[in-house]
């Protein structure tokens, strides 16, 4: 028993940096319907920014992460305008095509200019510490995770119900034509997003980093989000974080009882399952379209 | 009177179809202006090369707002000039509350006072709409949907307001109502240009009417004239002389006409 409920807080744990980069995923998803295969590479460089501020400048830790995630807004909104934008006349495939080649790029950059080798992230908590609740471990990184993707939701909640940003961009996403005859310039909110987007990721990013650092540390989080998304319906932020939570849980108990080895494919074939049965995703909310 | 907008022989293209072939209009200040004529004669094109929404076009021809020239401008900086424009089929946003709707209305405004004041106009006109303040506007019915969408286009404060087939899927009562608003609308100082498929009912609030026909107006005039013309009265409000054993004179006489 007490087995269990460890690994329910573990996948818990690990659920957090999930829902963070799903919700990353479906903002972008929203406005543009572009599965963005870069998030996770666009956090990756904020996350290498952040290193390079503390260990090459010698930044304290309060300037070095604030500072790079500002970077990370910036990089959602340079990307966004200077390589989505000039896509001529997208149809969706190649602007998914455009992210996968992003990621490329962006990947190659970090291993180019920091070298491939696994980096330790001078964080200013150690992922070794933890706290002992009754029986249960868990470390203050977790807690900290978990504590920044509930901030992240309760902001990007209030965000979209009442600010007139966030609602733009839902207008945006909902009907673009109408969003400019409402005067929105639907250019600049996709901007927006793809900035909001980036600095969800990096924070996810941040919060990885001190247990693994190396150009290759986001494929397996990213993925995950993905899939936490796509259980979610991809449009959903609640459901991304639903799906995020539940894929966590479900590795670890997978992987405590059934086998360690297949762990991290485990979140693959829960997908499979859930696109058989429903394949609109757990919180996709089906509006008909009158004719 | 002065000229509001005035369209200066635009001619726009889809691609290659060839849909405005050189119209002109000009709207007065306070009036409200008709275009009325048949499917596909592009009446709605006119409109949306008005507000910029068709890429690159319109192609020849210049299109004047207060003096200024507008064509080939942005849409949203169309709109900030005092342009509004209810588009066919009412395009609400689904998924936004009624409220939000007339908010996003608002988008282009800063004063929350006066944002405030249209609220409750809106709401003084479409009292159903203050009903379903925080209903998703999907779940409205057509006629709510296209008050909505009017609203919203008010909410903007516009000096021209660009209908485009307000009538269209409505029962005849709720179209009555429309149109009374419509005038309403207009007798507080917003000019209208409607596009309109019922004629009767557009003639019967319009000053002015024109008829566009394959991409090019074929006649202009006062209301009053336009409902006496025995050709418009054939051809668009449905009244005949003689029976229709004539349909093929009738067909003919219209291509002269053109």
């Amino acid at each position: 028993m007490i087995d269990f409920i460890q690994m329910l807080i573990n996948g818990v744990a690990v659920g957090s940096s999930y829902a963070l980069l799903g919700i990353a995923m479906v903002i972008i998803y929203k406005t543009s319907e572009v599965p963005n295969f870069a998030q996770g590479e666009m956090a990756l460089i904020s996350t290498y920014v952040a290193y390079m501020l503390l260990e090459q400048y010698q930044f304290p830790s309060y300037m070095a992460f604030p500072l790079s995630l500002v970077f990370a807004v910036v990089l959602g909104c340079v990307l966004e305008f200077t390589v989505l934008r000039r896509a001529k006349a997208p149809s969706v495939l190649g602007m998914i095509i455009i992210t996968i080649g992003l990621e490329m790029i962006l990947m190659g950059l970090v291993s180019w200019k920091f070298g491939a080798e696994q980096k330790s992230m001078p964080f200013p908590i150690s992922p070794y510490d933890s706290v002992m609740f009754g029986d249960f471990f868990v470390s203050t990184l977790e807690i900290l995770t978990l504590v920044v993707a509930l901030c992240a939701m309760i902001v990007l909640f209030l965000f979209f119900r009442y600010s007139r940003l966030g609602m733009a961009m839902k207008a945006t996403q909902q009907n673009p034509v109408a969003a400019r005859i409402m005067g929105i310039r639907t250019r600049r909110i996709l901007m927006a997003t793809w900035g909001i987007s980036s600095l969800v990721g990096a924070s996810a990013g941040l919060l990885i980093s001190p247990v693994i650092m190396q150009p290759y540390m986001m494929w397996d989080p990213m993925l995950k989000g993905f899939a936490a998304a796509v259980m979610g319906g991809m449009t959903s932020l609640p459901g991304a974080v639903f799906g995020a939570y539940l894929l966590g849980i479900i590795e670890n108990l997978f992987g405590g009882y059934i086998s360690i080895e297949f762990k991290s494919v485990v979140a693959f074939v829960v997908i499979v399952l859930m696109l058989c049965i429903r394949p609109s995703g757990l919180f996709a909310r089906h509006y008909v379209k009158k004719v | 009177m002065n000229p509001l907008l005035e369209i200066r022989n635009i001619e726009t293209y889809y691609d290659l179809i060839y849909a405005i072939r050189g119209a002109s209009l000009t709207v007065m200040e306070g009036s409200v202006t008709a275009i009325l004529g048949n499917n596909g004669a592009g009446k709605s094109t006119i409109l949306k090369t008005l507000m910029g929404l068709i890429e690159d076009q319109p192609d020849k021809g210049s299109i004047l707002f207060e003096g200024q020239s507008i064509d080939g401008r942005d849409t949203e900086d169309i709109v900030r000039r005092g342009i509004s424009y209810v588009p066919e089929g009412r395009e609400v946003f689904e998924e936004l509350s009624v409220r939000e709707n007339l908010l996003m209305g608002a988008y282009v405004r800063r004063d929350r006072d006066g944002i405030r004041q249209d609220f409750e106009r809106v709401y003084d006109y479409f009292p159903i709409l203050a009903n379903r303040t925080h209903q998703w506007a999907g779940t409205l019915s057509g006629g709510e949907q296209q008050m909505l969408a009017i609203g919203r286009a008010l909410m903007s404060r516009p000096k021209l307001l660009c209908l485009d087939e307000p009538s269209l899927g409505l029962s005849p009562l709720l179209v009555k109502e429309i149109f009374r608003i419509i005038t309403q609308i207009n007798t507080e100082g917003v000019t209208i240009l409607l596009v309109e498929q019922n004629a009767r009912m557009a003639l019967n609030i319009a000053d002015m009417g024109l008829i566009l026909e394959n991409g090019r107006f074929v006649m202009k005039g006062s209301s009053q004239e336009l409902l006496n013309d025995p050709n418009v009265k054939e051809f668009y409000l449905g009244m005949q002389d003689e029976s229709s054993a004539k349909g093929y004179q009738r067909w003919k006489r219209k291509r002269r006409w053109r």
